[in-house]
């Protein structure tokens, strides 16, 4: 459990750091997440420490936002005053890009080729 | 007796403890509630941990910052979640290796479509310009997301409340809607989910499918990174 924590905490820190000296648009994480991906890539494998520890804070993935989201309260003027642009917006805009980028994207796969074993 | 409850109220306001408890015991109502609705994803276990806090928050005459200074041990997890979004990524590499192009080609069409809908709709029914702003960075993970809207001009904590607002309304609404256009194929589920809904969508892949998830994962990256590099253009050339 303590290592495979450390491998994370390891890789977020290092993305962390390069994205500040290189002055990168991306946040560490995300920059960390490539470094994992690319460490898995030359080990050939995911040691199986790291796949239960990956996986346990991968299935509580949405608790994590609850915090941020709990932020709201903040807002709560803003929100109010402009609640019907700010629904419509968001629900409408989201609803149309979960339908146009998965759509567009089957349609690529449709014509690209069988799906493999689906 | 009341000194002694007092000497709880001050320990409690003043221990990260009682935040953190708060939000755990939050989300396991939430997800108490999803178990009891069949899973259905219209319960979603976010928005009702969130409802709930900020109830208790209400009623304990508590403050945000207060509240926060718990909850920002899981609020810090984020970051290793993210970087552990590589083994999936890595478990389903040969699947996304071969769908590259049709990946690629989904990124830029519903990179845009998820700005500038956010941009265009809030626009039509009169939202102010610093809500506008706030609005178009919405679908891309949270910290590249205030990041953009710091550069566009919007302001950032507002546009982290819409970010969670738009997982929520992504993680809720997500499976139906690509029901409703017919996308069977989880590849093609997955990344709508990412790209548009981040990583509350991506929690919600990852709870139905691997693929899903994995495929979630790496939108939700390859979103933030197109976003950030493409939005500050566009707004610059059209404002």
């Amino acid at each position: 459990m303590l290592g495979p924590i450390t491998i994370l905490l390891v890789c977020q820190l290092a993305g962390e750091m390069t994205v500040r000296v290189l002055a990168l648009p991306v946040p560490g994480p995300v920059l960390g997440m490539l470094l994992l991906f690319a460490g898995l890539l030359a080990r050939r494998g995911v040691p199986r420490p790291l796949t239960e520890v990956a996986g346990g804070l991968l299935r509580n993935l949405s608790l994590l936002f609850v915090p941020a989201g709990v932020g709201v309260v903040a807002h709560l003027g803003r929100l109010s005053d402009e609640a019907l642009p700010i629904a419509a917006a968001l629900v409408g805009s989201t609803v149309l890009s979960i339908a146009v980028t998965a759509w567009v994207m089957a349609a690529l796969l449709r014509r690209g080729g069988k799906e493999p074993g689906a | 007796m009341n000194d002694r409850l007092f000497d709880v109220w001050v320990y409690l306001s003043a221990s990260p403890l009682a935040g953190l408890t708060l939000t755990l015991v939050a989300y396991q109502a939430g997800l108490w509630a999803f178990e009891r609705c069949g899973r259905t994803p219209l319960v979603n276990p976010v928005l009702i941990a969130v409802v709930l806090i900020i109830a208790a928050l209400k009623i304990l005459g508590v403050d945000y910052k207060t509240y926060f200074d718990g909850a920002q041990f899981v609020h810090f997890l984020l970051g290793p979640a993210t970087v552990a979004l590589a083994v999936p990524l890595y478990n389903q590499f040969q699947q996304v290796r071969r769908s590259a192009g049709a990946m690629l080609a989904a990124l830029a069409v519903g990179s845009m479509t998820a700005a500038g809908s956010a941009v265009a709709l809030g626009w039509l029914f009169g939202a102010s310009e610093r809500t506008l702003l706030s609005l178009a960075p919405k679908s891309v993970t949270t910290p590249i997301a205030m990041g953009i809207s710091e550069q566009l001009g919007g302001l950032p904590s507002l546009t982290a409340v819409f970010v969670i607002l738009t997982g929520i309304v992504g993680g809720t609404l997500g499976s139906g809607v690509l029901n409703l256009v017919r996308v069977t194929d989880w590849r093609a589920r997955g990344f709508g989910m990412g790209v548009a809904a981040h990583g509350i969508g991506t929690a919600r892949a990852l709870q139905v499918n691997e693929t899903a998830g994995a495929f979630s994962g790496l939108a939700m990256g390859l979103n933030g990174l197109a976003t950030a590099v493409l939005l500050p253009v566009l707004v610059r050339v059209l404002w």
